[in-house]
């Protein structure tokens, strides 16, 4: 790494440790709100009993779980539904057709669950209305689910022998309207003012500066490319004086798409579309943006269980994870790569004074260069966000082992807004129960006793997505319909299967994009891991927090472990990156690893 | 389950209406009127036509223009309407072929030039669409400019220090040279 690396992840760090202890605390104040004499709440009671319930309905964690089931699968319908109709309703200028059953199932799963995985490119298949009306809707009610879902968890610790959690349509309706809505309305506003688009136009034809020469695949009759002998398509010259330019209104989903944890692009290009995220100062706060409500929800957590330094422990732990890999992926890609060299490719420094020229730049824009775009794509799979600023399919071996490891871990390191924080609570359970073992003491956590229950439901939340990811990857790499998707050959091309499904699994959403995943197959099997790898974790989560909201409150002794400090610290890092190790080590070195060494040797 | 239905929906019909037609047309009316330019995509107008986005790069083969990033969008380099990259690892054989091909091309342009070549010059950008390329690849394409311009080097020089940026506050991303810019005022100076 060098000097401007350290300074860009200095000043990101610092950025938002400054930024999440209000957020935190206003989310606490928020999600928790009591008070009725106060105007807001008032305008609450009233939209919650034109909706149909009372604000004060507690729920069991069953009915919690239906309710964010049922709302869900309301999401999935109206998703479908408009892609599958989209011809047909307005604000579609570019007539975009119909979407296939398989894409359209699949999109809708994926945005439903917080993955954004994206089978199709943006601009050249939704429509204006899909986007927004189904699109950016998930991206907040998806987060929404997340952060309802922490809450529920948070308060199983906070209260005491109470048979409820919460209620799951004020927390929805709590997160969407006082955190993600005000929050997405400035970044949107920001983001619009520097150049993201914002508008309802059709795409904009003009006319280029020097006509455009380039072969062109010919077709056959069906509209497939056509083939010579040898496997080589068939091309023929052909010119284009123009550009046509693509519209729509950017901006306002690119801020929820960020501070959701979303990821998906409005564009196939994603956050290194220029219309997308246009200047480097833009690309930081972008990537703040996916740090800040993962982040400040530790805080909330530290601030509703009433000990603040609870949440400032899960937050170290993220922390210190994250700067260690951002490190890794920086310096891999700074690296570059070493078969280029050989063909007359090097740096010149004669006028540049950054180091621009050095490094991996295949996929990479220049206005980002190495630094923003290895830190923007370990942020973004730290965070199970999965926008991308650069292509990780063209990352160095390790460059790009860095994305998919910080996947792996399970989302945890800040991960998805709400998931993040109930998947590392459900590590730390884990923490405290091995560290129980190891000192021959009854586990508690928050003066919670952990019981055969609590571990029960711990183990199905962490062992749900390996199980998917290594299963489904299985499958895929088995059969022919799974192997026609690979791009790259080797063991690269070994590495985008893995890829795609720990990203569908952990609803992460970046890909390994070679790998051409618009088939019936990989739209089926990775819906399936989307699905399951949320809600086989969030109905554990739920029942968990079930369990420890009836639970007595046991007060802290001599003999408690405590759970907060840098031991507590080094213990959660520890077992975060065991239980990701134990599960993946074997597969990653079939993919990455093998690669690294085959490329380092042909050098 | 009933006593779940009503609520489910009511909650989710007022908030898809509140983040999907609310919100996109309250952001979407506001940017019209507060930044139309921004939000209308940074057009570049000449004679009162748009002939580019500041923000979308376009493709340059020609000599006498200085050469963006290669482009992977298909079918053609720089389709705005299909942005991409090329997607391939760093051991596929068939990116060790483009970049020589591409080697070759600017070897061919430019038969004297003997200096390394920028890495960014060789390699697809992550959109296809980027409209930059970092000083150092803007200098080695200098001297041909300059050639198939008639022009001193000194002023092709000037030109494209005046179209470079700096790191963003001094510290985010790169220093860049916008190329479609930079063309457009070669062609001003000497068309």
């Amino acid at each position: 790494m060098n000097n401007h690396a350290w300074l860009l992840l200095g000043l990101f760090m610092a950025a938002l440790l400054l930024l999440v202890r209000p957020l935190g605390i206003y989310i606490a104040r928020v999600m928790m709100m009591e008070n009725h004499a106060t105007l807001v709440s008032r305008f609450e009671v009233a939209v919650f009993r034109a909706c149909g319930f009372q604000r004060d309905e507690d729920m069991g964690w069953l009915k919690y779980a239906l309710a964010l089931l049922l709302f869900n699968a309301l999401g999935l319908l109206a998703v479908y539904s408009l892609q599958r109709l989209q011809l047909w309703l307005p604000l579609n200028p570019q007539g975009m057709v119909n979407v296939s059953p398989d894409s359209a199932f699949n999109t809708a799963v994926s945005f439903v669950t917080n993955t954004n995985w994206q089978g199709y490119g943006g601009e050249s298949t939704m429509g204006y209305l899909v986007q927004m009306l189904g699109l950016t809707v998930q991206n907040f009610l998806s987060a929404a689910t997340g952060i309802a879902v922490a809450i529920a968890l948070i308060r199983g610790f906070a209260r005491h022998s109470n048979a409820g959690i919460g209620n799951a349509w004020a927390d929805l309706f709590r997160a969407t309207t006082w955190i993600l809505l005000p929050l997405s309305l400035v970044f949107a506003l920001f983001l619009a003012s520097q150049g993201v688009i914002q508008n309802l136009d059709a795409y904009q034809e003009l006319t280029t500066l020097e006509v455009t020469k380039y072969d062109n695949p010919r077709l056959d009759t069906d509209g497939q490319p056509l083939k010579d002998d040898k496997g080589n398509a068939v091309t023929e010259p052909a010119t284009t004086p123009t550009q046509t330019l693509p519209m729509g209104p950017v901006a306002s989903q690119e801020a929820i798409k960020m501070l959701g944890t979303n990821g998906g692009g409005f564009f196939n290009a994603n956050s290194s579309h220029p219309f997308e995220n246009p200047t480097p100062l833009v690309n930081f706060l972008q990537m703040l943006s996916i740090f800040l409500i993962p982040g400040a929800l530790c805080i909330a957590f530290g601030c509703i269980v009433g000990d603040e330094r609870q949440g400032w422990t899960l937050l170290a732990a993220m922390a210190l994870l994250f700067v260690t890999f951002a490190i890794a992926a920086i310096g891999f890609e700074q690296e570059g790569n070493p078969l280029l060299a050989q063909v007359g490719v090097g740096e010149t420094t004669s006028v540049s004074t950054t180091a621009l020229t050095d490094g991996n730049m295949e996929g990479k824009e220049t206005r980002f260069g190495i630094a923003d775009s290895a830190l923007f794509a370990t942020i973004t799979t730290a965070a199970s966000c999965g926008a991308v600023n650069s292509m990780h399919d063209s990352f160095t071996p390790l460059g790009g082992a860095v994305p998919l490891v910080m996947i792996q871990l399970g989302e945890v390191v800040f991960g998805g807004v709400g998931s993040g924080l109930y998947g590392m609570l459900i590590f730390a359970v884990l923490a405290v129960f091995i560290a129980g073992l190891m000192i021959g003491r009854t586990p508690e956590y928050l003066g919670k006793k952990i019981e055969s229950h609590e571990m029960k439901m711990t183990s199905i939340a962490i062992l749900a997505t390996p199980l998917l990811v290594l299963v489904g990857t299985a499958i895929a790499v088995m059969t022919e319909a799974g192997r026609a998707g690979i791009a790259n050959p080797g063991a690269h091309g070994f590495a985008e299967i893995l890829y795609a499904l720990s990203s569908a699994a952990n609803n992460n959403g970046s890909a390994f994009a070679g790998l051409s995943v618009n088939t019936p197959f990989y739209n089926g099997l990775l819906a399936t891991a989307m699905w399951f790898g949320r809600f086989a974790v969030i109905v554990p989560v739920l029942a968990m927090a079930g369990s420890l909201a009836a639970k007595k409150r046991i007060f802290v002794t001599a003999g408690t472990l405590p759970t907060h400090g840098p031991l507590f610290v080094t213990l959660l890092i520890g077992v975060v990156l065991l239980v990701g190790l134990l599960n993946y080590v074997p597969a990653l070195a079939l993919g990455p690893l093998i690669e690294h060494l085959v490329l380092w040797s042909a050098h | 389950m009933k006593t779940l239905l009503r609520p489910a929906i009511s909650l989710f019909v007022l908030l898809s209406l509140v983040t999907g037609v609310l919100y996109p047309f309250l952001v979407t009316g506001v940017a019209r009127i507060a930044f139309p330019a921004a939000a209308g995509g940074s057009l570049i107008i000449k004679d009162g036509q748009p002939i580019g986005s500041a923000l979308i790069g376009q493709n340059f083969s020609d000599p006498k223009y200085f050469w963006g990033r290669p482009s992977a969008t298909a079918p053609q380099p720089y389709n705005a309407a299909a942005s991409s990259g090329s997607n391939q690892g760093p051991l596929n054989p068939a990116l060790a072929d483009a970049v020589k091909g591409r080697v070759e091309a600017l070897h061919a342009a430019d038969p004297g030039n003997q200096r390394p070549i920028p890495i960014d010059l060789v390699t697809a950008s992550a959109s296809g669409l980027d409209p930059h390329i970092s000083p150092a690849a803007a200098d080695y394409q200098a001297e041909r400019v300059a050639r198939a311009r008639h022009l001193e080097t000194k002023a092709v020089r000037q030109l494209v220090a005046a179209n470079t940026e700096g790191r963003d506050l001094g510290v985010f991303g790169e220093a860049r040279v916008h190329v479609l810019r930079l063309n457009l005022a070669l062609d001003a100076l000497a068309p």
